[in-house]
């Protein structure tokens, strides 16, 4: 396969479009956890039980067209081979957590890859949407769509007083959780970051590494959502997230300002040794790759080069992940095979620019 | 660049000082940063599962209550599911929605840990099948806007939603003949 086309394999459609505030902010997510109101929930359900739940979406939402989100196909995880279900993972259209399991858990997910359902997660549906760029409202306001064509369908468990009735407390209510993926790499480099992170906990948000809860922010991205479901409307929990989102945009943009004219030749230096070592090198760590991207990124955001595209964050970022490092090789690699392979895609992708 | 410290780690931190108006600038690694007190250290990762494993171990620590104790053999029970309070306070996860009811007088403090002092609902209503909570909200806000219409001294416009409000409520008393529960 070339690598053109493994990237268009690799990358999902609405990833490569640009979004507002592109230069900060990856994506935005909005999930939404529902339940059905007679079957028990997957943490303690019988297989038959969750069987309901699943032949229910298969029978009336597979191979649906909903709005944009044409070509909904259900993929029942037991039919999918480990290094399949880790590329979903990769791709953030499944969670770690749903690769697991086995018992009639799925995923539904439209052909544009910017709508997934999880089915039999630790709730029955976890509807997720993404979009590129910073885009709350408008994803609430598709999500909400979405959700009103589900329930046409479905008997959701809802209760008058607490809301969307889900498996954790931590989801009830309105089971929103809304997130937002931002690449900050000035407020990290001036230790900034860390001094506001207490401040938007205080707001009933959280900060976390690219990969959720408890992991660290690999390359500088990091991701900020809404932690309280309950007793707040979707719209007010969105204002909330906005509102600190624009604040980290204007503070990052500043202190990208500061760090150009301050640093005199030490950003630039710091920038253009990435990129040395990702055009150049043999073997790379994930890590290594993810600080050096970031780096990169950074230099192509502030002007320091015109013939890359910004893109290329967000696609070496999913690309050098072992999964899709293992597809593109069609072989399973150990992890030193991979490292050689990772410096091979991301030579190869600065190539591309470069030709 | 090194840490002008340790010279053994790469500075990662750059601080600036300005004392008397002078400016002096160090660079320095994030271990000697701590050691220095020049930075605070971070607090270990708080995750959700850690304040709510605390939160239920504190409820069923007061097994005096009832309902609660372990070796109850009337624990409280969820018909549905079977769950127990107690697999419900170790898992943190409920079990099916008829749990809610079950442990309905449990719930309160958690949820109040949980969001921030919150234990209702007042967002979204599925729409097909909650159509007369949907309206009871309507004439909710409607009211409440009646308030501030009256304090205002906005007595036309205050009128006028009065009469929608009772052309809501009459609409409304004939759908709930037919509620659900």
């Amino acid at each position: 396969m070339s690598l053109q086309s493994f990237i268009d394999s690799a990358i999902s459609p609405w990833m490569q479009e640009e979004g507002p505030d592109h230069d900060i902010v990856l994506s935005t997510r909005i999930r939404l956890a529902r339940n059905f109101t007679d079957v028990p929930f997957p943490i303690v359900a019988e297989e038959e039980k969750l069987k309901i739940v699943s032949n229910w979406i298969k029978t009336h939402f597979n191979q649906q067209s909903f709005n944009q989100y044409e070509g909904l196909e259900y993929f029942e995880m037991s039919t999918l081979q480990p290094i399949e279900k880790r590329a979903l993972v990769e791709k953030h259209l499944i969670s770690p957590y749903l690769m697991e399991k086995e018992k009639e858990s799925g995923v539904l997910v439209s052909k544009n890859e910017q709508v997934s359902l999880m089915i039999n997660e630790e709730d029955h549906i976890r509807l997720q949407l993404y979009f590129p760029g910073l885009q709350l409202d408008r994803g609430l306001e598709e999500a909400f769509h979405m959700d009103d064509w589900l329930e046409e369908k479905i008997d959701y468990a809802f209760d008058e007083k607490r809301g969307y009735l889900t498996s954790c407390p931590t989801n009830v209510g309105t089971g929103l959780r809304a997130s937002v993926m931002m690449h900050l790499p000035a407020l990290t480099l001036t230790s900034k970051i860390g001094k506001m992170v207490p401040a938007i906990n205080q707001l009933g948000l959280v900060v976390r590494g690219m990969y959720g809860e408890g992991s660290e922010a690999v390359g500088n991205i990091y991701q900020i959502s809404n932690q309280i479901t309950l007793g707040r409307s979707e719209q007010d929990i969105i204002e909330d997230l906005q509102s600190v989102v624009e604040k980290l945009i204007e503070q990052e943009r500043f202190a990208r300002e500061m760090l150009v004219e301050q640093s005199e030749l030490r950003l630039e230096d710091r920038v253009f040794r990435s990129y040395g070592i990702l055009k150049y090198s043999r073997i790379i760590e994930s890590k290594e790759a993810a600080k050096c991207l970031s780096d990169l990124r950074l230099g192509i955001d502030v002007g320091y080069f015109n013939h890359l595209s910004r893109s290329i964050l967000n696609e070496l970022m999913v690309l050098t992940q072992p999964a899709f490092l293992q597809q593109y090789a069609q072989e399973t690699l150990t992890p030193k095979q991979r490292d050689i392979k990772r410096a091979t895609i991301i030579r190869e992708r600065l190539g591309l620019e470069e030709s | 660049m090194e840490c002008e410290i340790c010279h053994e780690n790469p500075a990662t931190l750059h601080l600036t000082n300005y004392i008397n108006g002078q400016k002096t600038e160090l660079h320095v690694c994030q271990k000697c940063a701590m050691e220095k007190g020049y930075i605070e250290p971070k607090d270990d990762a708080y995750t959700i599962h850690d304040l709510l494993s605390g939160l239920f171990n504190f409820n069923s620590n007061l097994s005096n209550q009832p309902g609660i104790n372990k070796s109850n053999q009337n624990e409280l029970t969820c018909p549905h599911c079977k769950m127990t309070y107690h697999q419900f306070a170790k898992v943190g996860k409920f079990g099916c929605a008829h749990c809610y009811k079950t442990f309905e007088d449990h719930l309160n403090p958690i949820f109040r840990k949980v969001h921030s002092g919150n234990t209702e609902h007042t967002g979204k209503i599925p729409k097909r099948q909650h159509v007369h909570l949907q309206q009871k909200r309507l004439i909710q806000d409607y009211r409440n806007r009646l308030k501030t219409l009256i304090d205002e001294e906005n007595f036309e416009e205050a009128a006028k939603l009065r009469d929608r409000i009772k052309a809501l409520e009459s609409g409304e008393s004939s759908s709930d003949s037919n509620e659900e529960e």
